[in-house]
């Protein structure tokens, strides 16, 4: 439900970037949305129907590229894939493990005139 | 046609107002919980036993989140603690910008530590940083085994886990090891604390573990 609110503040980034870039339309805008954020892609896109205006978006489209959630050991540096939240070391069992991506959310780039 | 490269973090308004919350906890050594979990699970509870154990030993406030109503603000009112309530309209969570205004409703030279009631939701709170020192999420053993699992995030950024409703055990299916394994596997540095809130039992660690972080805090 706080995709509405995410998309607020996406759309408020928008206007003020393609403001500064002199764009005056939007074709396409690229989000990153990692695994393990809460953003649920279908969420987000409906979010993005309803808040933008014709003006600027007219008929954008908002493609999402999802980020796997992967991990690195901080006892014996390696790095691995994590499914199902597991956030042991495969390799030695350590429970010191960082989280090295799958926390993204940030818009990647737009495409426009 | 062009491409324009952002790069633009969604949620950094959020994180720079919850940087400035921060800063100013720091500066006032106040020690902040962020308490989150569904409706229902006991977070008014849990505080309302925690504010009776804790408010002769140390000066406490809270900040409390919901929807629409004051009823959780009336029910902490009663113990003589200050309290603040945040009403989101309509909101599922609370961000770092709505707490920022109500910071000026406490005496932070005063408080010791300041708990958030966020809203009921396991989902969108995890989301948003308030400047908070440590979150805590509150899981009832009725909601079933399986809500860490779906609901990861939230329990992979708390540092302290409150299994509450435990006097419910015998008539839930509720396999508590099986939780507990299942919580360590998300967040193996993760505090676990079974509680009841309605017996009032099993609260002396939590209590404890509270204490000791206000000390951290206040000598730091
Ligand atoms: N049986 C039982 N009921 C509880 C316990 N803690 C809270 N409750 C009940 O659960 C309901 C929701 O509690 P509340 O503290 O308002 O939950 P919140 O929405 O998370 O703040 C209330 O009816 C409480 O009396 C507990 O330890 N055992
Ligand atoms: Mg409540
Ligand atoms: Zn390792």
């Amino acid at each position: 439900m706080h995709e509405m609110s995410l998309m607020l503040g996406i759309v408020d980034l928008l206007r003020k970037n393609a403001a500064e870039n002199n764009i005056g339309k939007i074709s396409k805008v690229m989000l990153v949305v990692g695994d393990m954020t809460m953003a649920v892609p279908d969420a987000l896109q409906f979010a993005f129907d309803s808040f933008r205006d014709e003006e600027l978006f007219g008929d954008a489209v908002l493609e999402i590229q999802k980020k796997p959630v992967s991990g690195e050991c901080k006892d014996c540096h390696q790095n691995f894939g994590i499914d199902d939240f597991n956030f042991l070391c495969p390799f030695c069992s350590s429970p010191h493990v960082r989280v090295a991506s799958g926390r993204e959310l940030y818009i990647d780039y737009y495409e426009g005139d | 046609m062009v491409k324009v490269r952002m790069a633009a973090p969604v949620l950094q308004q959020n994180d720079e107002v919850a940087g400035e919350n921060r800063e100013l906890f720091n500066k006032k050594n106040v020690f902040v919980l962020n308490l989150m979990s569904s409706p229902g699970s006991g977070k008014t509870s849990i505080l309302e036993k925690t504010i009776g154990k804790l408010s002769k030993l140390l000066k406490l406030g809270v900040i409390e989140g919901d929807i629409y109503t004051t009823r959780d603000a009336e029910r902490i009112e009663k113990f003589g603690v200050p309290v603040v309530q945040i009403n989101t309209d309509g909101a599922c969570h609370l961000d770092a910008r709505m707490v920022k205004p109500t910071l000026e409703d406490f005496d932070l030279d005063e408080l010791d530590l300041l708990i958030v009631e966020n809203v009921g939701n396991l989902v969108c709170p995890a989301e948003f940083d308030l400047g908070e020192d440590a979150r805590a999420a509150v899981l009832s053993i009725t909601e079933g085994n399986d809500k860490p699992v779906k609901y990861p995030l939230v329990f992979r950024q708390s540092k302290v886990v409150l299994l509450n409703k435990i006097d419910l055990l015998p008539y839930t299916d509720c396999e508590i090891e099986l939780l507990e394994e299942d919580l360590k596997k998300i967040n193996p540095e993760l505090e676990l604390f079974q509680v009841s809130a309605r017996l009032d039992e099993g609260f002396a660690p939590w209590i404890a573990w509270l204490e000791e972080q206000v000390g951290l805090k206040k000598g730091s």
